[in-house]
């Protein structure tokens, strides 16, 4: 059974933990306390104050600012109401011909420009790539994951959501 | 007829299965049990209950596939048995290929709900067939046997084992047909048939199915392979009633499942966040210029939304809405397919390791919008291959169910998806020479089982050693492929370049082969991959997706010459754009944009090169740590160039060391300039808005694109409401399609 203490939660969160110590983990019974301690470990990883309610991406987060609810970049960035999604506030570069897709997949193994193209969603702030469709030209942006927040406290946790 | 009816209290079996739908729908709860008393009671002696089943059925099938001649069951055991109730709910199974239990249930549920209680009769030693998609299967490829259990007069259960076969008499050689466009081209179908009584398959059957399929003795063996392994399971049920007394047992097989059902409820409220999840998926099926049929010359492209509520109560829904419709190819699939796959799927990611049984099925709700192409409605369609669209379909399910793990901090159980499980080369020619001279080879390689698997959000994906239909995946020897399709010797099996998506970590990634054709006549060739779009629902957080296949074939060759000279010969297509098979060969060279291909007739000398896929990636690239780049660049994972564009890494080969070295200062500079870059390329949403909308109202869009958008928005009117507002279009929008 791996002893799950903060130290060896921010290795694994960093991907610093060997396939030796990582086997029983992903094998062995999950540990309840997991989501607090991960938050904690991320609250006092992000360079801001707002209390973090949910982390939503590598990158970013649903915090409590002000009493609202939105989505916050690692870099500080504020995306706005957590039901809206993010990915309408980020810089967008299409890759939609051949000399594009080239650049990332050899000739013969990307994605034909006429069926089908690559779209990065960048951060407008720090300029991550936080997310990538490839999807037909046309096709509406995908809104990935809309959390019950509430619900996740209330009903699953037990607890009242941070904010509330 | 039967009149005494075989189900318990004196109900036949259509009544049972009315009844236990009827407590499901009305409680929620499997059979409307309101707790597990067994469980409470006498823990061990339910848990020992369990595991002697368990134990009974993975026995059975270690067994049973030493029986099995063809390649696909012995060597890698394409296989599964699993023990249902009387109405069809599995509450044990085997190892194997698991993609199967639910399909099984499928087919015993048809049976009960045409009365083959009445007609053709249910009776102690009687066997029955099925590989029918519409009645409960993936494809005519996988053939089931079922038996049904007695106990007294009571049917107690069912056993049942799934075999996938190298043949099964459709319009070309092999397992996973391109060719197929109708119900007809799809081999032999058997829809629920009896073939059997008092534990004997009958003549008639047997001398039918030999004749029907390219390859009548892997059939034969197989079926025997089955049978002999559902007969040991009914063996150990009839024991384990002996023991433990039917009262007991009839108690068991109901709490089983409603804990298997239990324990998905628990797993997703330990794992995920409720919520809403979607993620989208693709796959490609050019067939305008491969087509023989003058029907099925379409360029087809499908359209796999899906859509996850996680529900406070613990329980998940699925919804399709919006996919595309079905076509003249064989990837159309059945529910029996569709629910396979999810269940499968369910099994490796949330529900592993503890009762898994049917349970989890009952956890979950779904839509599958009829009509579209994950429920066409018309048996009368190929069914032949549906796994082209279920495989990808099902990377988005992958997708989502990562988002939910990554929020709850479960980040080692992130698998954004999976490669597809190809390049499924397929095809057979006959021995012109030697001991074998006219005999049958079928080229049928099940190394596809060995796939790229996504990258975790803590790790690099798994290489080469995953396949989404068999949680045990093993590609196998090549020496043993070649024993039964010896054709086609492999010149070379090779880690191919740039397969594994790319990403902070990197997907799985992947090797190809080159073989030759030789020794033979009569030869038939083809492949199933995708190829000009990325195969599923991409990458996640910033990770890309994995490469895409295609089609290289090299005729007329010089080959026999250069093997007679000892000269150099093409061992792989590291890079396509400037190929060795072009250099090293003097040939006509095929290179197609495309995998999916019809057959093609090969003579000896003539050669094939067939790619694995990686799996997708996750993360940005440029977080990729330097270390791992390095050893992607020392193991041949990727190529420099690619390295240089995606990662922003400098490299230089030591050629007295043999390894690369990164060049620190050179790689912050691309770095820096890969940041400018994606400042100076990109948009804001609002220009991107005008610019893709621009593609959908200029009709700037190509024919596969157009036909799917008009298939979906005329099968789904939540669709079309959802894309109509989102790129703010005229209410009476159409897409004209063809
Ligand atoms: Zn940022």
């Amino acid at each position: 059974m791996p002893i799950y203490n903060k130290k060896t939660l921010s290795r694994l969160l960093n991907g610093e933990l060997s396939w030796k110590e990582l086997k029983p983990i992903i094998g062995g019974k999950k540990d309840p306390e997991r989501f607090d301690m991960v938050l904690e470990i991320l609250q006092e990883k992000v360079p801001w104050n707002e209390t973090i309610l949910i982390p939503l991406h590598e990158h970013l987060f649903v915090v409590s600012k002000d009493n609202k609810r939105i989505v916050k970049c690692e870099c500080g960035y504020e995306f706005g109401d957590y039901k809206e999604n993010w990915k309408k506030k980020c810089r967008i570069r299409v890759r939609d011909t051949e000399d594009d897709i080239g650049d990332l997949y050899p000739k013969y193994m990307g994605c034909d420009p006429e069926w089908e193209e690559l779209r990065e969603f960048y951060c407008p702030s720090c300029f991550t790539l936080l997310d990538t469709e490839t999807v037909p030209p046309g096709y509406p942006v995908i809104f990935n994951f809309l959390p019950d927040i509430d619900t996740f406290y209330e009903k699953w946790l037990g607890k009242d959501a941070p904010d509330r | 007829m039967n009149t005494k009816p075989i189900g318990w209290e004196k109900s036949s079996l259509n009544e049972m299965l009315q009844k236990s739908e009827k407590l499901i729908e009305d409680t929620g709860r499997y059979y409307g049990l309101e707790k597990l008393s067994l469980k409470k009671d006498n823990p061990f002696r339910y848990e020992r209950a369990y595991a002697s089943l368990r134990g009974a059925l993975v026995t059975a099938r270690e067994t049973a596939l030493h029986i099995a001649a063809s390649p696909i069951v012995k060597e890698i055991g394409e296989l599964c048995f699993a023990l249902y109730t009387p109405e069809g709910d599995s509450l044990v199974v085997s190892t194997g290929i698991l993609v199967h239990v639910h399909t099984m249930s499928e087919a015993i549920k048809f049976m009960i709900r045409e009365d083959y209680e009445q007609d053709p009769g249910i009776n102690p030693g009687d066997i029955f067939l099925n590989n029918d998609p519409q009645t409960g299967n993936v494809h005519t490829t996988d053939v089931q046997t079922l038996i049904p259990i007695f106990w007294d007069d009571e049917l107690i259960g069912w056993a049942g084992g799934v075999t996938h076969q190298v043949d099964a008499g459709g319009i070309t050689p092999g397992h996973d047909l391109v060719a197929a466009i109708q119900r007809f081209d799809d081999g032999m179908y058997y829809t629920c048939r009896k073939i059997g009584s008092n534990d004997a398959i009958w003549k008639d059957h047997m001398i039918n199915a030999r004749r029907s399929v390219r390859t009548p003795l892997y059939w034969e063996l197989d079926e025997k392979c089955r049978l002999a392994g559902n007969l040991m399971i009914r063996d150990a049920v009839l024991e384990f009633i002996k023991q433990e007394g039917i009262d007991y047992y009839k108690k068991f097989i109901r709490e089983a499942i409603e804990e298997g059902r239990l324990i998905l409820q628990k797993r997703v409220k330990e794992r995920l966040i409720p919520g809403r999840y979607r993620a989208a998926a693709f796959f490609d099926l050019p067939l305008k210029e491969e087509a023989w049929q003058p029907r099925a010359k379409v360029n087809k492209l499908t359209n796999e939304p899906l859509e996850i509520y996680v529900k406070e109560d613990g329980t998940l829904s699925l919804d399709f809405e919006g996919c595309s419709g079905p076509g003249p190819n064989p990837m159309n699939c059945g529910i029996g397919a569709m629910e396979g796959g999810q269940w499968v799927l369910l099994t490796q990611v949330l529900i592993y390791g503890d009762k898994v049984n049917d349970g989890a099925y009952f956890g979950v709700q779904k839509n599958y919008p009829l009509g579209s192409w994950c429920n066409p409605g018309d048996p009368y369609l190929s069914y032949q291959s549906p796994w082209g669209n279920l495989i990808p379909a099902y990377t988005a399910m992958m997708k989502c169910i990562s988002y939910g793990l990554f929020s709850r901090g479960y980040r080692e159980e992130v698998i954004p998806g999976y490669g597809f499980t190809g390049d499924a080369i397929q095809g057979g020619g006959i021995y012109s020479s030697g001991p074998l001279e006219g005999d049958r080879w079928a080229l049928s390689t099940f190394e596809i089982s060995g796939q790229g698997l996504g990258a975790s959000a803590v790790r690099d994906g798994l290489d080469w050693g995953y396949a989404m239909w068999n949680p045990e995946s093993d590609l196998g020897d090549v020496e043993t492929w070649e024993l039964f399709q010896g054709g086609i010797p492999y010149l070379s099996r090779k880690i191919k370049p740039n397969t594994a998506g790319h990403g902070k970590y990197r997907g799985g990634a992947n090797y190809a082969g080159v073989a030759m054709i030789a020794n033979s006549e009569d030869v038939d060739f083809f492949g199933a991959r995708d190829g000009l779009v990325f195969h599923g629902a991409g990458g996640m957080h910033g990770g890309y997706p994995h490469s895409t296949g295609y089609r290289l074939i090299a005729k007329n060759t010089n080959m026999k010459d250069i093997i007679d000279k000892q000269e150099e010969y093409p061992i792989e297509d590291a890079d396509p754009s400037n190929g060795q098979f072009e250099k090293l060969l003097q040939a006509d060279i095929t290179r197609k944009p495309w995998a999916s291909i019809y057959p093609v007739m090969l003579e000896n000398y003539d050669m094939v090169h067939f790619a694995m896929s990686g799996g997708p990636g996750y993360g940005d690239p440029l977080e990729r740590k330097l270390e791992s780049v390095k050893k992607d660049l020392d193991e041949g994972i990727y190529t420099p160039d690619l390295v240089f564009n995606i990662y922003g890494v400098v490299a230089d080969y030591d050629h007295n060391k043999g390894e690369w070295f990164i060049n620190q200062e050179a790689t912050e500079e691309r770095k820096k300039e890969i940041r400018k870059e994606r400042k100076e390329k990109s948009m804001s949403f609002d220009e991107f808005f005008e610019y893709e909308k621009s593609k959908l109202t200029k009709s700037e869009l190509s024919a596969p694109v157009k036909l799917m958008y008009s298939e979906s928005l005329g099968l789904s009117e939540k669709w079309r409401k959802e894309f109509i507002e989102f790129w703010n279009l005229p209410e009476n929008f159409q897409m004209e399609g063809k």
